[in-house]
């Protein structure tokens, strides 16, 4: 009983009530699209018609009207909160998605970025009057440098695939520039990479081969030996890998890479793991970008913005796009041009995503040089927590070994429940946890790949384990929990995937009139 | 450290779980000879107000747009967003999500999205839009790939009014890709003949409208001329609210609409994160680049969202994808969106025609001072001024007065021979009293 006096227990009488008017399940709300609610004729902004002036427009003047339903404050404000209901998010829960590192957003870092002197600056301001801005690239690249060991950064490319392209057009400028264009096109990815990889070498017109991982999750310093030939331009290598683990022939393969000529692309998606404990310049490496979406900490967004600057050795900083920040004086410029030099070109109008930068570079200020290297370990120390926590009860595909940032398992001990990786992953929906990443890498059937991140506490990793290991066992045990119905408790149950590829349906379309 | 959750005794117990005697352990496969011993030269952990007392040091060394009379356009738009814009893309469910791999818990990403496509498919009357990119100049450049995978060609014809640095992407792009570009000189007035450019080889023309200059074209006959040797016709904008007041891309048979959509929604931020904007024919749709959403039901039948159509996309495709991007501009998209819901078709022709009638009362006042000359017959919120003194020069004396007059032509174009030309452009941002500000401190610099 409360203060009130009132029972705290429900009514033990089962509700006859079955699906509800409105299709609302409590705090679970159904909602329709603003073409659905809005008017036609409405507007949520209040703008006073202009004096009268003579448009010069001339012929170009719009003909057809725009048709946009208009919502006003109060009406946008409830679709995009009710919206937002649906969506789970890190500062709801813990996210363990291998490989896109769910850590927490600091906050603050979203009042710098909204600093008139940093949010309110335009790009092609007399940089006179931007140095404020320039300041943060300069300091951003700075830092970077010192936590890559690398010679020369480029900044501007704005997601990780955007800087894979970049490291990979500055390999190909060099190898031209060596006369080298016409016989060296071959590149070569691991069969545990990213699927940007290869993509990004396509794109270049780079041929890409294939090379195995080992049967320990790693790839050999011999394999890479075997597949080099005069026609390879360059190795695309995740490290940490896709398996969360440590590419420990990792010398040997730069220094095959390089006797042959061609060049160490390092994809840096999983840097956050040893920040502060190695130095990609230090391994051999010369091109890596850095998702400053993941290792320091700038929000996802629900896919977008990123960053995705590309640290460079120096056999390869010539080559580095514009624009770039030079300091003379005082006082800091813009190279805006790639005349004169020996940069490959431009990737992005303006100069990259100013935003993420201060961003990460107020995360990186925050930490401090004992704080990027606390929260690797403290990321790696909860990953090999997890791991050791669920040996037991699922299975690991290279073995009882430690792992980086991630733990992977595959789903050989799933065999013989009828369930699979995905019934897993959704039950876990239930649990009220967002699943890991599965399937991937592709090299591990049914791939699961849980990423705590630094950010949890022990309660919540303890928590976590609770949760995964009743799953698994009530799984093991065919105790029929509803794994292939489930999930249950979400806003949606599972979505027919297959419908909305044969019979796309990409955008609202008015209703034919009755 | 207010980031970092465990404490020693955690880590300690943690460890011992794991069955290792320190954190070292779990770090040796790294090559002992490459472990980094002690701390890398940098300063140490800082605590909130110290950090927010430094950013700010370095924030106030800029010149924030909002202080002072700003006519500065050229790719990037300062626009009042409205304070609900920002509230909303804040909300933790939108800023601190993933990509909507698990649909069942993303319906909120996914129903944003697919309104998102259903606006922009709109606003260039075109059939279908993805769930954006990473700018307009990176659309641009994605859509000229895409013209080469459905014309199997590789020539694309460049307008001289696309924005110099979208020219830029596409021509590093195409010269990494081993494409053949075919670059129109800039012209002030769009006389350029492009029909005369294109031949039997010609996979795409990339023309901007309102053009890099401010001059709205029209490109029907572009597209005609286009179409008569399938070619595909590529029509790129920098400013979405323009599109409100000129021609759209799909009035003008564009095939493909590409653009820059940070002008609704988001800040100038020194030129990022912006959002890019990218709508072409249904028929087109299976080699158009980047993220989809697209409406489905889900096991009750109750109608549900979620990515689709990731056949072309790398994660599946890998070396045969349409494309390398594996993320979009989510939250970009978002405060898009946002803002033009909140505006709607009327808001949004309102808004467009505050920004056309201040940049007339601006170029009056301008034209009325002795020397300068405005270039452009039309224009929408952009014009060229010409005066007798060196652009770059005149900028930064406008600058020293409190005034961002706009972009010297030569700071994109060194050597064009545009030497005297000043790119400028309004907003519904600018008053009565900024107008008089510029044509004040423009007299007297030209005196």
């Amino acid at each position: 009983m409360n203060v009130q006096g009132r029972p705290t227990r429900p009514e033990t009488v089962a509700s006859s009530m079955g699906e509800t008017f409105t299709g609302n399940r409590g705090l679970d709300m159904e909602e329709a699209l603003i073409f659905e609610t809005g008017r036609f004729d409405a507007t949520g902004v209040d703008i006073d018609e202009p004096p009268s002036f003579h448009s010069k427009l001339g012929p170009h003047g719009r003909h057809s009207a725009i048709e946009l339903p208009g919502l006003t404050e109060p009406e946008a404000i409830r679709h995009y909160v009710r919206l937002s209901r649906n969506n789970y998010s890190i500062d709801a829960g813990l996210y363990p998605l291998g490989s896109c590192t769910m850590k927490h957003n600091p906050r603050l870092n979203e009042k710098m970025a909204r600093l008139p002197g940093f949010a309110d600056v335009h790009p092609l301001q007399p940089v006179s009057t931007a140095q404020g801005a320039l300041e943060v690239i300069e300091a951003l690249s700075n830092a970077l440098l010192t936590l890559t060991g690398m010679d020369a950064i480029a900044m501007s490319p704005k997601a990780g695939a955007h800087g894979e392209l970049c490291g990979m057009m500055a390999i190909k400028a060099a190898i031209e520039a060596r006369g080298e264009g016409e016989t060296r096109h071959m590149v070569l990815v691991p069969d545990s990479a990213h699927g940007t990889n290869p993509a990004t070498a396509a794109l270049i017109g780079y041929s890409v081969r294939s090379i195995p991982a080992g049967e320990d999750g790693i790839v050999g310093a011999e394999a890479v030996r075997s597949a080099l030939a005069p026609d390879v331009a360059a190795i695309m290598l995740t490290n940490p890998n896709t398996c969360g683990l440590f590419e420990r022939e990792i010398i040997g393969i730069a220094d095959a890479i390089h006797e042959a000529g061609a060049y160490f692309y390092c994809d840096g998606a999983n840097f956050n793991a040893i920040v502060g404990k190695t130095r990609p310049g230090d391994l051999g490496v010369d091109a890596m970008h850095i998702n400053l979406h993941k290792t320091f900490s700038t929000p996802h967004g629900g896919g977008g913005p990123g960053a995705g600057p590309v640290v460079l050795s120096s056999r390869l900083a010539a080559y580095a796009p514009v624009p770039f920040v030079v300091r003379e004086g005082g006082a800091l410029r813009l190279i805006e041009h790639a005349d004169g030099c020996e940069s490959f070109g431009r990737m992005c109008a303006f100069h990259g995503q100013m935003g993420m930068f201060v961003r990460a570079l107020t995360f990186i200020l925050s930490h401090g040089a004992d704080g990027l290297r606390q929260a690797s370990e403290d990321a790696v120390l909860s990953a090999n927590y997890i791991r050791a926590s669920l040996n037991d009860v699922m299975s690991a595909p290279f073995g009882d070994r430690p792992c980086m940032h991630e733990a992977l398992f595959d789903d050989r001990w799933l065999k013989d429940t009828g369930l699979t990786t995905l019934d897993f992953a959704k039950a876990m929906i239930d649990e009220g946890y967002h699943p890991m990443t599965v399937y991937f890498p592709l090299i591990v059937h049914g791939a699961m790949l849980i990423e705590p991140t630094e950010s949890e506490s022990k309660a919540s990793l303890d928590l976590f384990i609770m949760a995964i290991r009743n799953l698994a066992i009530a799984a093991k045990a065919g105790e029929g929990r509803g794994f292939q119905a489930a999930p249950v408790h979400a806003p949606r149950r599972r979505l027919d995937e297959t419908r909305a590829a044969r019979q796309p349906v990409l955008r609202w379309t008015k209703p034919a009139p009755v | 450290m207010r980031y970092l959750p465990l404490d020693a005794s955690e880590r300690g117990a943690m460890l011992s779980r794991i069955g290792v005697p320190n954190i070292e352990a779990l770090f040796a496969d790294i090559p002992a000879d490459n472990r980094i011993q002690g701390l890398l030269d940098m300063p140490l952990a800082k605590s909130e107000m110290a950090v927010e007392r430094a950013m700010t040091t370095i924030a106030n060394r800029s010149l924030a747009a909002g202080s002072v009379p700003f006519f500065l356009g050229s790719g990037a738009y300062r626009r009042h967003i409205p304070a609900t814009v920002d509230h909303l893309i804040q909300r933790s469910e939108f800023l601190t999500s993933y990509t909507p791999y698990q649909p069942e818990i993303a319906q909120g990403t996914l129903q944003v999205l697919f309104e998102f496509q259903t606006q922009v498919a709109a606003l260039t009357a075109m059939e279908v839009a993805n769930a954006s990119m990473y700018d307009g100049s990176t659309a641009c450049g994605e859509a000229m790939l895409m013209a080469h995978r459905l014309t199997r060609r590789n020539r694309s014809v460049i307008s001289g009014g696309l924005h110099p640095q979208y020219v830029d992407v596409c021509a590093t792009l195409a010269h990494m890709a081993g494409d053949k570009i075919v670059r129109l000189a800039p012209d002030l007035k769009a006389n350029e003949d492009i029909a005369a450019a294109i031949d039997n080889e010609t996979s795409c023309v990339i023309v901007q409208s309102p053009d890099f200059f401010g001059n709205p074209r029209d490109l029907t006959p572009i597209a005609a001329a286009a179409h008569a040797h399938g070619a595909l016709l590529i029509a790129v904008f920098t400013d979405p609210v323009a599109l409100a007041a000129v021609r759209s891309p799909g009035e003008m048979d564009a095939d493909i609409a590409v653009g820059e959509g940070q002008g609704l929604g988001n800040a100038l931020n020194f030129g990022g994160p912006y959002v890019g904007l990218f709508a072409t024919r249904a028929k087109n749709v299976r080699q158009m680049p980047g993220r989809l959403a697209g409406e489905t039901v889900d096991a009750e039948g109750r109608r549900s969202f979620v990515l689709t159509l990731s056949t072309r996309e790398q994660h599946i495709r890998r070396e045969k994808a349409t494309s390398n991007i594996c993320t979009n501009s989510g939250l970009c998209a978002l405060a898009f969106s946002i803002h033009l819901t909140l505006l709607g078709g009327v808001g949004l022709e309102r808004l467009a025609k505050v920004n056309h009638a201040n940049a007339v009362q601006l170029a009056e006042r301008l034209s009325a001072i002795p020397s300068v000359e405005i270039v452009n017959p039309h224009f929408f919120n952009e014009f060229v001024v010409r005066t007798p003194r060196p652009a770059a020069e005149l900028i930064e004396a406008l600058a020293k007065r409190g005034v961002i007059g706009g972009l010297p032509v030569s700071r994109l174009l060194p050597g064009a021979g545009l030497d005297d030309c000043i790119i400028v452009a309004s907003t519904e941002t600018n008053t009565e009293d900024d107008r008089a500000a510029y044509a004040q401190a423009l007299g007297s610099c030209l005196q």
